[in-house]
């Protein structure tokens, strides 16, 4: 049971593993012991969704559109590139 | 798109140029800004990768996506300048959750707001894209680099990689804290508002 406790990881080390977690890079035995304080753990469930919603919100972020002048300055110098 | 996009290049069609131009020019151009020290020296890596895309393309094989192919070249370019990556960088974080924010066992000492039930009209796109845009610009380049690739860009874990030269490990290692260093910040414009 000692033994067992010692295994157990605590919130702070489990804020560190998130992205090993989700990137499938954890061993058998971190991601069980990972998901098994992430169960046990409604403040680290809550964590680990503000991060899969962070990633989500990172995804939504849009180019700045292109200048009508500098879509013409490199079609002129494709052009020029493959007559080259 | 770009595999369809990628055989009309090859075949020299000049629409499919531009298409390429309109979709990558901003993304490469704020991605090359974390490696060179200025606008100007990114605005010519940037066309230095172009031209290398119009003079490579009938060379690629289509062995990694056209887009981590584009961003590879990019990377060389950048590199081949000589430039060092802004050293004006933050210093790096050590931990992903401010230590303040855990008692002395490791265990949260305030419970975590629930980000997914009533937050979702807080979390609207179009009113934290500029935040988080700001927020990433911030961090330091090699997690900035990281991070555009893999969660703004969407490459892979091997493709992203590829790119920036670097291993697996590293590359987890800075995409946790830049992910970490987002969500913080998120979390902290959510209490302000």
């Amino acid at each position: 049971m000692l033994l067992l406790r010692r295994r157990d990881i605590v919130c702070q080390q489990a804020v560190e593993l998130v992205t090993d977690y989700l990137e499938g890079a954890l061993s058998r035995r971190d991601r069980r012991r990972f998901e098994a304080h992430i169960r046990a753990c409604p403040n680290c469930t809550a964590y680990l969704e503000q991060i899969r919603i962070t990633i989500e919100l990172t995804g939504t972020i849009e180019p700045e559109a292109l200048t009508p002048e500098a879509r013409a300055e490199l079609s002129d110098l494709y052009r020029r590139w493959r007559s080259e | 798109m770009d595999d369809a996009l990628l055989s009309r290049l090859q075949d020299g069609d000049e629409e499919a140029f531009v298409t390429l131009v309109a979709r990558y020019q901003q993304p490469m151009l704020r991605f090359a800004r974390t490696m060179v020290h200025t606008q100007a020296v990114a605005e010519e890596v940037v066309q230095d990768t172009w031209m290398g895309v119009v003079r490579g393309i009938d060379r690629f094989e289509g062995r990694s996506s056209l887009k981590t192919w584009l961003f590879r070249i990019l990377t060389n370019r950048a590199r081949s300048t000589g430039a060092r990556e802004p050293s004006h960088a933050p210093i790096e974080a050590l931990h992903s959750v401010d230590p303040s924010r855990f008692t002395t066992n490791g265990q949260w000492a305030d419970p975590l707001d629930r980000w997914t039930e009533d937050s979702e009209d807080r979390l609207d796109a179009a009113t934290w894209s500029p935040m988080l845009k700001a927020a990433l610009d911030d961090l330091p380049p090699r997690q900035r680099q990281v991070v555009m690739l893999r969660d703004v860009e969407g490459l892979s874990n091997e493709e992203t990689c590829a790119v920036l030269d670097i291993t697996s490990g590293n590359q987890r290692i800075l995409l946790h804290r830049g992910r970490s260093r987002l969500r913080e910040i998120l979390e902290a414009a959510l209490r302000e508002g």
